[in-house]
C-alpha cells in the first residue's frame, strides 16, 4: 500500500478495502445508551436552557424595543438603544472599571496569592488555623462584607480611629467619598475577599508539585528561589492559569459588593457594567435599553472567555474550544 | 442490602420526583371569583411590620364582617420587592392582586397608560372632594385611579439645643436666614446640615425644594403634564443650590452617607446631636428613633426630645409660591380586573374611623383633614398644619415625572452635588430622558 502510493507519486486516497476491517453495513443505533444519556442530563439541559440560553435570547429580542416593562412589546427600535448605549460616557466609564479591575486583580491580586501560597507551602505551626484564617472572608457573603466595610470606612468610623490609634491620623482620606480614591478603596475591599480562594488554589496546585523535583534541584546546588522559579512556578501554571480566568470573568461581572459598598457612585465613580444595566435599565423602567446593556455585558465576557480559552488555555483544555491536538 | 448502583437509582429517581413536584406546586392559581357569588379579594400592601401589619389586617377583618359574601386576603410586602418586582409582575399577568399599593405620580401614569388600573372617578367622587387637593398625584387628566391614605409634606428637622446654642432663636423663613442660621451654626462648631448623599434622593429632595420655591404652580404642572421644562426657573434654582452648596453647609464626606442606615447616616446624625438639622419627609422621627433603639442607647424607639419642625424656606425675588409644600405618601389602587367590591373596601380604607385609627397608631399621618386630630406628636401636627396650609402642593418630583426622567434627574443633581454637573446639565438629562419616553 505504501509502496504503490511512492510509486504512482500522486495524492491517492488509500484503498479502503484494504484499510482494515471491513465496516459493517449497518449502522447499528445505540437506542439504549442515547436514551440513558440523555435522559440523565435532561434535567441539567433543561436548566441550562430554561434559564440561561432561554432569558438570553429574550433579552436579545427585548434590546430591539424601546419597552418600560408595562404592556406589550409595541415600539420597535432597532439598535438604537446599543448606539445609546454605547455613546454614553457613564457606560464607557462603567467598562472602563470593569477592565481597570481586572487589570489590577492579575498584577495584584495574582503575584500576591502566589507568594502568599509558596511561603504557606512548608511545614508551620499553625499552619492550618492560617489558611482558614485566610479563606474566610471568601465565605462571608458578599452583602454583609460590603455592609461591613461601608460602615468601618464611614468619616470618622472605625477604620479612621484606628488610623488616629496607631499614629497614621494624618493618612485618613474620605475613603468612599472621594472620587478619586473609591477605586483604589474597592480594589481593597475585593482584594480583602477574594485573596483567600486566590491562596487555596494556588495552595491545592503546589500540593501536585512533587517534592522530589525540588529535592534533586536542592542536591544540584539550586537555592529556594531558583527552585521556585524553575520548578514550581511553571508546574503551577495550570492552576495559574485557571485562577486567572475565573478571576476575569468575575471582575467583568461585578456586582454585588459595588452596589453595597458604594451604589456606583459617588457620582458615577464606581459604576460597573452590572450596575449600570441595573440602574439605567431596571430602576428606571426601561427594559429595553437595559437589556441591550446586558447583551454587550454577554458579548464582552463570551468574547474574553472564547479568546483566552483559544490562546491561553488551549494547551490545559486540549479537545475544548481548540483545535484538535 | 443494597448495592451502589440501587441506591444511586433510588436516590436520582427521588430527587427528580422531588423536583416536579416543587415545579408544580409553584403554579399554584388564585381565583378571583368563587362563580357562586362568592367574591375574592387579594390585597397588597408595604406595611411588613406593625402597627401598620395589625391595622390592615384589622380592616380587612371589618370589612369581612360587614360583607357576608366577601374574603379579602391581605399579604405584606417589603416595599421595594412589591413596587419593582411584584407589583409589575402581578399587572403584567393580568391577575394576583385586586387592590395594591400605588405611590402615585409618574408610575401611575404608566400603569394607566398600559390599561392594569380602575377608573373609580365615578365612586369615589365624594371622598376625593373630602381629601382635598392631594388626591391630584393618583389622578390623571380629571379621572380618578387612586386614593392615597397618607401624605405628608417635607421640611427640616432641627436640634433645638443646638440651634439655642449656636444663638439662632428663630427658625429662618427666607433663603437668606437660612445662609445666616448656616454661618452662625459653623462659628459655633457645629456641623449645620447632614445630607445621605449616597443615597442620591436626599440630595435630589435640595433641587426639588428649590425648584418649588422658584418656579410659578403653573409651571410646575405644565412640566408635569407634558414634561415640558424649558422654563428658565429650572435652572435658576439649580443656580441657587450651587450658591447654597458653595457654602459648605453639609457634613464631611456627604457624598457617600447613606439616608438612614446606622449612626454614621444622615438621620443618625442628627439623632445624636453631631449635626443641627436635617431636610427630610415626615417619617424621620420613627427613622430616628429606630437608629438610638438599634444603637442601645435607649430601649424604646421615640424620637430624641430636642426635635423641632420647620418648612423650606422661601427664596425672596423667585416666582415660586412661599408657601408651597413638597410631598409624598401611599395610596392604594384597584386592578382593572378586580370586583366592584374593591372599590368599597378602598372607601373602607379611607372613612374617618379607619384614618384616625391610622393616625393614632403612629404609622404616618392621615391624608383625610378631618382625622388630623388623632395625631398627639407636636412635631407631626406642624407638618400637619403645613400641609394644611399650603396653597400648592407638589408630589415629589421623581415619583411625579416617572423613574426614568426621575432617575436622570437625580443623577444630574448628585453630579451638582458631587462638584461635576452644572444646573443646565440637570435639565438637559432630564429633556434627553424625556425624549426617549
Amino acid at each position: 500500500m505504501a509502496i504503490s502510493t511512492l510509486a504512482t507519486g500522486s495524492a491517492t486516497l488509500p484503498d479502503r478495502s484494504a484499510a482494515g476491517p471491513a465496516r459493517p453495513t449497518r449502522r447499528r443505533v445505540d437506542w439504549r445508551g442515547a436514551a440513558m444519556i440523555w435522559g440523565f442530563a435532561a434535567p441539567a439541559l433543561v436548566v441550562y436552557v430554561g434559564f440561561v440560553l432561554v432569558p438570553v435570547a429574550l433579552a436579545a429580542v427585548y434590546s430591539l424595543f424601546n419597552w418600560n416593562g408595562l404592556g406589550p412589546l409595541e415600539r420597535f427600535i432597532g439598535l438604537d438603544n446599543y448606539v445609546r448605549a454605547l455613546g454614553d460616557p457613564v457606560f464607557l466609564g462603567a467598562i472602563g472599571h470593569n477592565l481597570l479591575i481586572v487589570a489590577l486583580s492579575l498584577l495584584i491580586q495574582g503575584p500576591l496569592a502566589i507568594g502568599i501560597a509558596l511561603l504557606l507551602n512548608r511545614r508551620l505551626r499553625g499552619r492550618t488555623l492560617i489558611r482558614t484564617l485566610i479563606f474566610v472572608p471568601y465565605v462571608l457573603s458578599e452583602v454583609v462584607a460590603g455592609l461591613a466595610f461601608k460602615l468601618l470606612l464611614q468619616p470618622g468610623g472605625p477604620f479612621d480611629a484606628f488610623l488616629a490609634g496607631i499614629g497614621l491620623g494624618g493618612v485618613t482620606q474620605l475613603w468612599l467619598a472621594d472620587g478619586q480614591i473609591v477605586m483604589g478603596t474597592l480594589f481593597f475591599v475585593l482584594s480583602w475577599k477574594y485573596l483567600g480562594f486566590a491562596i487555596l488554589l494556588m495552595l491545592a496546585g503546589l500540593q501536585s508539585v512533587p517534592d522530589e523535583l525540588a529535592e534533586a534541584a536542592a542536591i544540584d546546588g539550586a537555592s529556594w528561589w531558583q527552585i521556585q522559579r524553575h520548578i514550581t512556578l511553571p508546574l503551577l501554571g495550570p492552576t495559574i492559569r485557571i485562577w486567572a480566568f475565573l478571576s476575569m470573568i468575575g471582575s467583568l461581572q461585578l456586582f454585588d459588593m459595588v452596589w453595597v459598598l458604594t451604589g456606583g457612585g459617588p457620582v458615577n465613580a464606581t459604576t460597573t457594567m452590572a450596575t449600570y444595566m441595573v440602574q439605567y435599565g431596571f430602576q428606571r423602567s426601561q427594559l429595553g435599553y437595559g437589556s441591550a446593556v446586558a447583551v454587550i455585558l454577554f458579548v464582552i465576557s463570551l468574547v474574553f472567555a472564547l479568546l483566552y480559552q483559544r490562546l491561553v488555555l488551549r494547551r490545559d483544555l486540549a479537545g475544548a474550544v481548540t483545535r484538535s491536538a | 442490602m443494597m448495592n451502589r448502583s440501587r441506591i444511586t437509582r433510588t436516590v436520582a429517581i427521588s430527587a427528580s420526583a422531588l423536583l416536579a413536584v416543587g415545579a408544580l406546586a409553584g403554579c399554584g392559581a388564585s381565583g378571583d371569583d368563587g362563580g357562586d357569588g362568592k367574591v375574592t379579594i387579594t390585597w397588597w400592601h408595604n406595611g411588613t411590620g406593625d402597627p401598620l401589619k395589625s391595622l390592615w389586617q384589622d380592616v380587612a377583618d371589618e370589612f369581612m364582617a360587614q360583607h357576608e359574601n366577601v374574603t379579602v386576603k391581605v399579604e405584606a410586602y417589603q416595599n421595594e420587592d412589591l413596587q419593582r418586582t411584584l407589583i409589575p409582575n402581578a399587572l403584567r399577568s393580568g391577575s394576583g392582586v385586586d387592590l395594591l399599593q400605588a405611590w402615585g405620580g409618574g408610575e401611575l401614569k404608566d400603569q394607566v397608560a398600559a390599561g392594569y388600573l380602575m377608573d373609580i372617578t365615578d365612586q369615589v367622587q365624594d371622598t376625593v372632594d373630602e381629601i382635598g387637593p392631594v388626591v391630584s398625584g393618583w389622578q390623571l387628566e380629571g379621572k380618578t385611579y387612586g386614593l392615597p391614605f397618607q401624605y405628608g409634606i417635607e421640611g427640616f428637622w432641627y436640634n433645638k439645643d443646638l440651634f439655642a446654642q449656636a444663638g439662632i432663636d428663630a427658625v429662618p423663613t427666607t433663603l437668606d436666614e437660612l445662609n445666616e442660621d448656616v454661618a452662625k451654626l459653623k462659628a459655633a462648631g457645629i456641623t449645620p446640615i447632614a445630607v445621605g448623599a449616597g443615597d442620591k434622593w436626599p440630595a435630589a429632595h435640595w433641587w426639588y425644594n428649590f425648584v418649588l420655591k422658584s418656579c410659578s404652580p403653573d409651571v410646575l404642572r405644565t412640566a408635569q403634564a407634558q414634561f415640558d421644562f424649558s422654563d428658565a426657573c429650572f435652572v435658576e434654582a439649580g443656580d441657587e443650590l450651587e450658591d447654597f452648596l458653595a457654602t459648605e453647609p453639609f457634613q464631611e464626606g456627604f457624598l457617600a452617607t447613606p439616608a438612614q442606615q446606622g449612626a454614621g447616616s444622615s438621620a443618625g446624625l442628627v439623632a445624636t446631636g453631631k449635626a443641627a438639622m436635617e431636610l427630610m419627609g415626615h417619617w424621620d422621627p420613627g427613622v430616628m428613633g429606630g437608629i438610638l433603639k438599634d444603637s442601645g442607647s435607649q430601649a424604646e424607639a421615640t424620637a430624641p426630645p430636642f426635635l423641632g419642625w420647620f418648612n423650606f424656606p422661601g427664596i425672596d425675588g423667585a416666582q415660586g409660591d412661599p408657601t408651597a409644600a413638597l410631598g409624598g405618601g401611599d395610596g392604594f389602587a384597584c386592578a382593572a380586573w378586580a370586583p366592584p367590591e374593591c372599590v368599597e373596601l378602598l372607601q373602607y380604607i379611607e372613612s374617618e374611623d379607619v384614618q384616625k385609627r391610622f393616625g393614632a397608631s403612629g404609622a404616618g399621618l392621615p391624608v383625610l383633614p378631618a382625622a388630623a386630630s388623632s395625631i398627639t406628636d407636636p412635631n407631626l401636627q406642624q407638618v400637619l398644619e403645613g400641609l394644611q396650609s399650603a396653597s400648592y402642593v407638589q408630589l415629589w418630583l421623581d415619583t411625579t415625572y416617572g423613574a426614568t426622567v426621575g432617575g436622570a434627574m437625580n443623577d444630574g443633581i448628585v453630579a451638582l452635588f458631587g462638584g461635576q454637573g452644572t444646573p443646565e446639565d440637570i435639565v438637559t438629562a432630564m429633556q434627553n430622558a424625556a425624549a426617549t419616553l
